[in-house]
């Protein structure tokens, strides 16, 4: 097995515990670290995919990069939204669904 | 004014007003008569301009692009004068009745505003040229008399409303699916003497689910049995949206609707070939007799008058079915008769419960003593609805009767007496009761003035009890509506 | 100018003016937003005439092309998307600056002004970029740009359920950003190239397309709130303050459906995925349905706008198995002509209601009667962005929902007439019933009530904007229509 098929297997294993975590997870914070594996998991694939030509194609990293700053802001932004909802609720749970 | 301007010039004479008068501040009473009145003899004005070209052979068209491939077309052309004259004058009288009626009452701009742009609707569902332009005025019909039928605001006006917008509103679901198709099979449809199915190459069935959807949603404002259930329920509205409603607006444009969609559609021809005449004459002839029925039980006067509607209203139905110009004839004639005498009826109605505070036939007693010249317009109305002669009544039935002869369908001369002795049946009480009955008990809430009732109340039902009696008895002329019923069955259908 | 300068300034404009937003502090915000909304109108005005001239605008930022450069791509659907932005843009700046106001209301309200119009001029940036982005990589950045924005903008109101509410959203919105990104990633592995003219010539059917398609497809429908992915929106919708929900429910899930018309016609056909299309149909028709009678349910007039949105992104659906084939044209004049005129309706539903929570204590529904006597100006917004809603002629929905259903019809598949017309009957329901409130007779001890004119008078303005999209609806569908975005449909 070469080591892009490990990344690329690694990514989908990643993607799948992450999503797992947001699913099962109400708490913010959770979902957060659930998100980040799932996006790791993604990028990881994706690096995988540029492996298989030799240099490896730029393309797709470029595409990773993009993600991993979109993904740092959105992390910011959940955890603030994080603290927040903890100084409003005393937790950091996603409410339930219930109607506006 | 040129052919173009006329006849968005009649749309817009009462819509400009209609709209000004939403600014006006309630105490503005003078500015907002002013405003409806000059509104409503600018209307008439424009419209004998119209009935001169037209007899004389002008012809009036103004179109609009619209949607892709479609235009928005008004028309003016003979048959829809006959509507469009009945409404125009009929405005000018209930807006003289409805500024005496509501003397008083809280929100008039608001209510104006809608009773302007109501006609507004009317006048362009009477001259709209194509089915797209019928459906935009038709639906705004709806629009702007669901304001007027909660006119006042309490929980029980809000729940006729409600009734009255569920039936139009599923109805014009099913209109504009009947439009949106036939414009699939058939391109932009005008409407056209002579229709234009007998053109098309299209299946049967295909013809015949349109006609039955386009049918059924017009069917909703026409009261057609069973679609007519919220006709009565509408009766929470005042007295003058009643009038207006039951003799002017909706209902006469559901009628007029059916008129053009058999005529200028379909045709009389296809509408025959097609098989879809038969049914809608079975259920016009149901709806006639199953109306009158129903008013006998009601104690209620304006229910009564309303189930006397649902079955005086497919009398035009009746008449647009069955082939045959003489019973075409008899069916236009009484678009118009029907209406000068249901409004007479309505005003005559809102007169008792605004003088006496009567509401139902049990209360009547003695009326005749009381309001003589009320209680002799609603008789002669009523004795025009029976079909005596010489009212105009008479002279609709006896043709409707004689068309339905002339067509083989001796059934309608069944259905047309049937209907005379119920009207006879739910009408004669309230006349023996008002005429011959002594007064006991003092009127629930009486208000006592110089006249029997208020000028701008007591004028109007005069004034339309003359015109069922002269249509009546100058029938004959060219000028009658009957005469103008002839004219345009002559010129657009022909036998 | 230039058409590519228009472009370019649609996207740097509200971005400078979102940068000295936040340099100028709480006071400057709402010159600021007022400024640069005015400009950024300016340069979509200058862009849809540039196109109506000269067809699709195209410029390559910096010379670089393809596959890594910026390549903005303006044809009659972005540019009438741009228009859109503009006009809500314009009218919900000038109600915000009412709303927040420009002092006073406290340390709370004084944080939420500070922040809200960096916040809104960056959306307005972010959303101009997506309308203009031309490759799919350049639509992932913008989506994201377009969401986040939005996420904050949803938390402004600082309150536990808006800050639920946006939690909720952001979480799913990143769910949908990975998947479109997967699904781009095997795209790009499968194909080689990231533009959106390459794709559509390598592409063909085959378990690569299904599943990249699936992703993609997916991630989009989730921002764009279809049926059963739709639990976000309306406590978001609902919770953000006024403005921020027109935006919101006029704008932002717009994209997401712009979006996926741009994938499933221009991207993916080669995909060969029918049963999607039918798919997203069925959904969008299931939603019409649910969307009405959740709000036929709600106690709160935003919470009622809010349902609304999703039941009339349903409608937006049904475009897709109508546009197979025969239909496309007419169907894509009918969903951008009734995206536009839900745009403008809603955006004004959403102002109204603003305006009613500044002169009311709250919007719930028993507490809005005599609505008409008391706020005229309001209640006629509310009327008149109902009545497009409700797709009653001659309103702008109307003409989009002739369309569609002219569509069905004429291309055989009249099943699809069937929910447009129940969901017709069903928006009657939840309309009419604040309709009712208005013309309800006033409570006698109601006292009188004044709202920031600038606020009614924005939500009047776009209600009667949207009911001139009916009466002159050839003039969107030209702009549709130039640089050939609908092959072939006659005005």
């Amino acid at each position: 097995m070469t080591s892009a098929h490990l990344f690329a297997f690694s990514g989908v294993a990643l993607l799948g515990a992450g999503l797992l975590g947001v699913l099962a997870h109400r708490h913010l914070v959770r979902r957060v670290v659930g998100l980040n594996l799932a996006g790791s998991g993604v990028f990881l694939v994706i690096v995988a995919l540029a492996r298989r030509s030799d240099p490896p194609d730029p393309v797709p990293h470029a595409l990773v990069l993009t993600g991993l700053v979109v993904g740092l802001s959105a992390t910011a932004l959940a955890l603030a939204l994080a603290v927040r909802l903890h100084r409003e609720t005393g937790a950091a749970r996603v409410p339930e669904e219930d109607g506006p | 004014m040129t052919g173009a301007a006329l006849p968005l010039a009649v749309v817009l004479s009462s819509a400009v007003p209609g709209i000004a008068i939403f600014f006006l501040g309630e105490e503005r009473h003078l500015a907002r008569t002013a405003l409806n009145l000059v509104g409503a003899v600018a209307k008439i004005a424009l419209l004998a301009a119209a009935v001169a070209g037209v007899a004389g052979g002008t012809a009036y068209e103004w179109r609009a692009a619209f949607l892709p491939g479609i235009d928005l077309v008004l028309r003016v052309d003979a048959p829809a004068l006959l509507f469009a004259v009945l409404s125009g004058a009929l405005w000018l009288l209930t807006t003289v009745y409805a500024v005496a009626y509501l003397e008083g009452a809280p929100h008039r701009s608001r209510f104006f505003g809608f009773f302007s742009l109501c006609v507004s609707a009317s006048m362009g569902v009477a001259l709209a040229g194509n089915l797209v332009t019928f459906l935009v005025f038709y639906e705004l019909l709806t629009l702007t008399t669901w304001p007027l039928v909660v006119h006042r605001g309490t929980p029980k006006a809000l729940r006729g409303g409600r009734i009255y917008l569920a039936y139009t509103l599923s109805g014009s679901a099913l209109l504009l699916a009947g439009v949106a198709w036939m414009h699939a099979v058939a391109g932009p449809v005008e409407f056209t003497a002579r229709g234009v199915i007998a053109a098309l190459d299209a299946p049967p069935s295909t013809l015949r689910a349109i006609f039955a959807l386009m049918a059924a949603g017009i069917g909703v404002k026409a009261a057609l049995v069973p679609l007519h259930g919220w006709l009565p329920e509408a009766m929470v509205a005042p007295a003058p949206v009643s009038a207006l409603l039951h003799a002017v607006a909706v209902v006469k444009a559901g009628a007029f609707g059916i008129v053009r969609l058999v005529y200028d559609v379909y045709g009389i021809e296809s509408g025959e070939r097609l098989g879809v005449l038969a049914p809608l004459a079975a259920v016009a002839g149901v709806t006639i007799v199953w109306g009158s029925f129903r008013a006998l039980f009601q104690d209620d006067l304006k229910r009564r008058l309303a189930y006397s509607t649902v079955s005086q209203v497919s009398y035009v139905v009746l008449g647009t079915a069955i082939v045959g110009s003489i019973s075409t004839v008899g069916g236009l004639v009484h678009l118009v008769h029907q209406g000068i005498m249901k409004i007479t009826l309505f005003f005559c109605a809102g007169n008792l419960a605004e003088t006496l505070g009567v509401h139902a036939v049990s209360e009547l007693r003695g009326a005749g003593r009381r309001m003589p010249l009320t209680m002799a317009a609603f008789t002669v109305a009523a004795l025009g609805m029976i079909g005596l002669p010489p009212f105009a009544g008479f002279v609709s039935k006896w043709y409707l009767g004689v068309g339905g002869l002339e067509a083989g369908q001796g059934w309608v001369v069944l259905v047309l007496a049937a209907s005379s002795l119920l009207n006879a049946a739910y009408f004669m009480p309230i006349l023996r009761a008002a005429w011959l009955e002594p007064r006991v008990e003092p009127w629930p809430h009486e208000v006592r003035g110089r006249y029997e009732a208020a000028l701008g109340l007591l004028v109007p039902p005069l004034v339309t009890a003359a015109l069922v009696v002269l249509a009546g008895l100058f029938a004959g002329s060219d000028l009658s509506p009957l005469g103008w019923a002839k004219l345009v069955v002559g010129r657009e259908y022909g036998p | 100018m230039s058409g590519a300068a228009w472009a370019i300034g649609a996207v740097l404009v509200p971005l400078a003016g979102a940068t000295a937003a936040l340099v100028g502090g709480a006071r400057a915000g709402r010159w600021v937003g007022l400024a640069t909304a005015g400009a950024s109108a300016a340069c979509a005005g200058g862009l849809a005439s540039a196109v109506l001239a000269g067809g699709t605008v195209r410029h390559r930022v910096g010379g670089w092309g393809a596959p890594l450069g910026i390549e903005l791509r303006a044809d009659g659907l972005s540019a009438l998307m741009l228009v859109m932005v503009a006009a809500v843009g314009i009218a919900v700046t000038v109600s915000a600056a009412a709303y927040f106001g420009g002092a006073g209301g406290g340390e709370e309200q004084g944080r939420r002004r500070l922040l809200f119009w960096p916040l809104w001029l960056f959306l307005w940036a972010a959303l101009d970029a997506l309308f203009l982005a031309a490759d799919v990589f350049n639509v992932y950045v913008t989506l994201e740009l377009v969401g986040l924005s939005a996420v904050g903008l949803v938390a402004l109101a600082g309150d536990r359920a808006a800050l639920g509410a946006a939690a909720r959203y952001l979480v799913l919105a990143l769910l949908g950003s990975l998947a479109y990104l997967l699904g781009v990633g095997l795209l790009y592995a499968g194909l080689g190239t990231l533009d959106a003219g390459g794709i559509r010539a390598a592409l063909g059917p085959g378990l690569l397309a299904t599943a990249a398609g699936a992703l993609v497809l997916g991630g989009l429908a989730l921002k764009a709130a279809l049926f059963p992915l739709h639990g976000w929106l309306p406590p978001a919708h609902a919770g953000a303050p006024a403005p921020v929900s027109a935006a919101l429910s006029a704008l932002v899930v717009k994209a997401a459906f712009y979006l996926l018309v741009r994938f499933t016609r221009e991207i993916l056909p080669g995909a060969a995925l029918p049963r999607a299309e039918v798919l997203l149909g069925a959904l969008g028709a299931a939603g019409i349905v649910w969307g009405s009678l959740q709000a036929l349910r709600q106690d709160r007039l935003k919470g009622v706008v809010a349902y609304s949105t999703v039941a009339q992104l349903g409608y937006l659906f049904l475009f897709f198995p109508l546009a197979r084939d025969a239909g496309a044209a007419t169907a894509l004049s009918g969903a951008g002509l009734f995206a536009l005129a839900h745009a403008l309706a809603k955006a004004a539903l959403f102002l109204a209601s603003g305006a009613i929570l500044k002169a009311l204590p709250s919007d719930r529904l028993d507490g809005l009667a005599g609505l008409g006597s008391r706020m005229p100006l309001t209640a006629a917004a509310v009327a008149v962005a109902s009545v497009s809603i409700l797709a009653l002629p001659p309103s702008g929905g109307f003409a989009g929902k002739w369309l569609l259903l002219s569509t069905a019809f004429a291309t055989g598949r009249w099943g699809w007439a069937v929910p447009m017309l129940l969901g017709g009957v069903l928006a009657a329901g939840y309309s009419f019933r604040v309709l009712e409130r208005a013309i309800a007779s006033t409570p006698g001890d109601a006292p009188p009530v004044r709202a920031p004119l600038a606020m009614e008078l924005s939500a009047l303005a776009l209600a009667l904007a949207a009911f001139a999209v009916g009466l002159v609806p050839w003039a969107p569908l030209r702009l549709l229509g130039a640089g050939g975005a609908l092959a072939g449909v006659a005005p």
